[in-house]
């Protein structure tokens, strides 16, 4: 049976990255992946999602409403946002991180109350943790992608080593102990 | 095998090709390929100022004899459909490959053409991968088909297929040897008498493609002993494999132009249902329809967005997802202009003066989103300075009230020669290029002004204030797109000018990693009054009463304290 991973959030948080660095670790466990990304308009500060897709065989790269085993969102309204994409009994990761929309900014739009409390009002098993203030232990308030990466190694079965050897990969040399640092409070949070 | 982007995938299919030469323009979701092909030193790859040089040069290239590319946008091969028609009577010597990506949904772009109309109209022959693994192979078989039937090869891509990555396996390269060029006017002089014959050749050409159809590595069956048989291509086809399994039969087009016939007919007749599953337009269900066959397709399935496994179950198994619905109302999360880009000064001035804007693709397009809501019209690349020409011809009386918005890679497109009619045939424009130093939406790209080539090397930059004069422009002035006072005295002296006018708005975009940033601004005693909001800043927060800069996202742009009236917006400290 395959499996999809949604990774959601603002364009400029890194969503990409942590989308790859999913794909590397699974490729590194020899199954099939498919990675699914967003390139152009969205990335300028809208909302952006990938997605993963693993298991014996991948067809369509794309998940669609109620596919998703996990949703990891690096933001609480595209969490909810992105909430109708889960599977009935599916993982919700979030970051608390709150980021306004250009319609709340100019006061067009309320910036909703209470999402995660919402979203477990549901009977969904929920993680929350405060990526940014991690990311920013860690050295950078843009390492928040990886906090959510080491969140994500606790809710998934994969060995350590291939997520170290995930982010070896994929981290630009001189950020590489500032990610890892990242990943670990996010394993620990 | 590794991980790998569809986009990457067909540049890993030049180099095994043995490709030489790859011309392009950056456009979404294509611009990765020629990028990814650029780093390999075999390739000779650039960024050609629009899609209609690039074409030619690969066209050049392949009559040359090396085996050539170019990748487009699907609205780029309607810029480089001139060439495309013409090299398809011509054919090649060397391979030739084009590379269109079709954005589907439009996830970013002005429109949602087909582009297999192209491949059917300029008669060349057209490839659809699926997947990352097909758009290595298929991009070197385009190449054995370019030479073997004397024809431009295009690979159509989309979206789904161009920014999916999945497994492909690398092989070495090919030693391609050139071919000799041999002068043979007959061939490649393409006026009356040499073109009559060659359409006769491109139409017995087309008959050879149809047979060679019917038994290709492009197209594939796959039994799975259904009675039900569904036809697809591209993206659409592992949607379909998705929805339905091996619950259904299928036939796989590969070689989508042009359509195989005997394939299709055998296929229909093993089957007592057959389903035409394609996004976009009716082309194959059209092409079967024609063949006499019954078949289901559109009156299931829109003309508009990209499909889904979850529309093919919907419509063919009538099955639904069960899904959580929160019972809250989530605000939309637009595109915006980044936090200290240098086009926000210049759409607040805009706005402020009330002028009717002539828009054009690119990041600045994002100034007609609220609250800066600056542009009125957004076409075509270049559409921004011949389209206000069109206005002004129109009513001379809107020239004092009317300008046009072009970017610096966008006006190396096809700008200039809207700017040349505007001064050839005298209307009284103004033309703002707003010159960021890159081609910004699609990511980062140099163009002909930047004075940077695709792989790196220092080169000649085109001085756009000298190509203005040189074109006839006497009225030519450059300011600082942070220098809102600056901005507000210049439209308003050439828009009043009695003769046409360009403002170079220059500013490198905010994004570039050698732009220096200053420290975020501090808002204090906030009056309320919200003027900085409409400047539609991301790091501008409204907080009920006040407002507040968010200081992981200010770069120091200062607009912000030129809005404000109370002065209550000071700069940051080191």
């Amino acid at each position: 049976m395959n499996k999809s991973i949604l990774i959601c959030g603002v364009g400029g948080q890194g969503t990409l990255l942590a989308s790859r660095l999913i794909g590397h670790v699974l490729i590194e466990k020899g199954v099939d992946v498919k990675v699914s990304e967003v390139h152009g308009m969205s990335q300028r500060g809208g909302s952006v999602v990938t997605y993963v897709k693993y298991g014996e065989k991948v067809t369509s790269p794309v998940i669609e409403k109620g596919e998703a085993d996990i949703i990891i969102a690096f933001e609480q309204l595209e969490a909810a946002r992105y909430l109708p994409y889960l599977k009935k009994g599916g993982k919700m990761l979030v970051s608390t991180q709150r980021i306004d929309p250009m319609p709340v900014i100019s006061g067009n739009a309320l910036y909703p109350d209470d999402i995660i409390g919402k979203v477990k009002a549901l009977g969904i098993e929920v993680i929350a943790v405060d990526a940014l203030k991690l990311a920013t232990e860690a050295g950078s308030a843009k390492a928040s992608n990886v906090v959510m990466m080491g969140v994500l190694s606790k809710a998934w079965d994969i060995p350590e080593e291939l997520w170290q050897k995930a982010i070896d990969e994929c981290v630009p040399k001189k950020f590489l102990e500032l990610n890892k640092k990242a990943f670990k409070l996010g394993q620990q949070a | 095998m590794k991980l790998m982007l569809g986009n990457e995938a067909v540049a890993r299919g030049l180099y095994e090709a043995g490709v030489t030469v790859a011309s392009s323009y950056p456009g979404t979701p294509s611009t990765e390929i020629t990028e990814f092909a650029a780093l390999y030193e075999e390739i000779n790859a650039e960024w050609a100022p629009n899609e209609k040089v690039a074409a030619e040069a690969a066209i050049g290239a392949s009559i040359d004899g090396s085996r050539s590319f170019c990748a487009m946008k699907h609205v780029g091969l309607n810029v480089a459909a001139d060439p495309l028609y013409t090299a398809s009577y011509t054919g090649v010597n060397g391979g030739l490959v084009f590379a269109v990506a079709d954005d589907p949904g439009m996830h970013s772009s002005q429109n949602e053409q087909d582009s297999r109309h192209h491949a059917i109209a300029s008669k060349v022959a057209m490839v659809e991968p699926s997947d990352s693994a097909e758009c290595k192979e298929f991009t070197k078989m385009a190449y054995d088909l370019s030479e073997q039937f004397d024809t431009p090869v295009i690979i159509r891509l989309s979206t789904r297929v161009s920014h999916s990555q999945s497994l492909v396996e690398e092989n070495e390269r090919a030693d391609y040897i050139k071919k000799p060029y041999v002068k043979n006017i007959a061939k490649y002089v393409m006026m009356p008498a040499g073109a009559k014959p060659r359409h006769v050749f491109v139409e017995e050409r087309t008959k050879k493609l149809i047979a060679y159809g019917d038994n290709c590595p492009f197209n594939k069956v796959i039994d799975n002993k259904s009675d039900i048989g569904v036809i697809s291509s591209g993206a659409a086809f592992q949607y379909a494999a998705e929805a339905l399994g091996d619950s259904v039969n299928y036939l796989k087009i590969g070689l989508v132009t042009p359509l195989p016939e005997k394939l299709i007919r055998d296929f229909a007749a093993s089957v007592k249902t057959l389903y035409v599953i394609e996004e976009l337009d009716d082309i194959i269900e059209t092409h079967c329809k024609k063949m006499g066959l019954s078949v289901i397709g559109k009156e299931l399935f829109s003309f508009c967005g990209e499909l889904s496994q979850a529309i093919i179950a919907e419509k063919i198994l009538k099955k639904t997802a069960e899904t959580y619905t929160l019972d809250i109302n989530v605000p939309v999360r637009p595109p915006v202009m980044c936090a200290g880009c240098p086009h926000r000064g210049v759409f607040s001035i805009l706005n402020k003066l009330k002028l009717r804007v002539s828009g054009d693709i690119g990041c600045y397009t994002l100034g007609a989103s609220a609250p800066l809501s600056a542009v009125d019209t957004t076409v075509c690349m270049g559409a921004s300075v011949s389209g206000l020409h069109g206005m002004n011809l129109s009513n001379p009386e809107n020239a004092k009230k009317t300008v046009a918005v072009i970017g610096d890679s966008t006006f190396m497109h096809s700008g200039i020669t809207g700017l040349v009619n505007i001064c050839y045939n005298r209307t009284n424009s103004t033309v703002i290029v707003l010159d960021n130093s890159i081609t910004g939406m699609t990511g980062h790209q140099q163009n002909p002004a930047t004075g940077i080539t695709l792989k790196g090397d220092v080169t000649a930059a085109v001085n756009i204030e000298a190509l203005c004069k040189a074109v006839g422009i006497r009225r030519v002035r450059v300011c600082d797109p942070y220098n809102l006072s600056d901005v507000e005295t210049a439209v308003k002296e050439e828009i009043a000018a009695e003769e046409p006018s360009v403002i170079i708005a220059r500013r490198p975009c905010a994004l570039l990693k050698n732009v220096k940033h200053n420290p975020a601004f501090t808002i204090t005693d906030c009056r309320g009054c919200k003027a900085c909001l409409r400047l539609g800043c991301p790091a501008i927060f409204n907080r009920e009463k006040t407002v507040e800069i968010d200081k992981s996202q200010c770069v120091g742009c200062g607009i912000c304290k030129d809005v404000c009236k109370f002065n209550c917006i000071s700069e940051g400290k080191v």
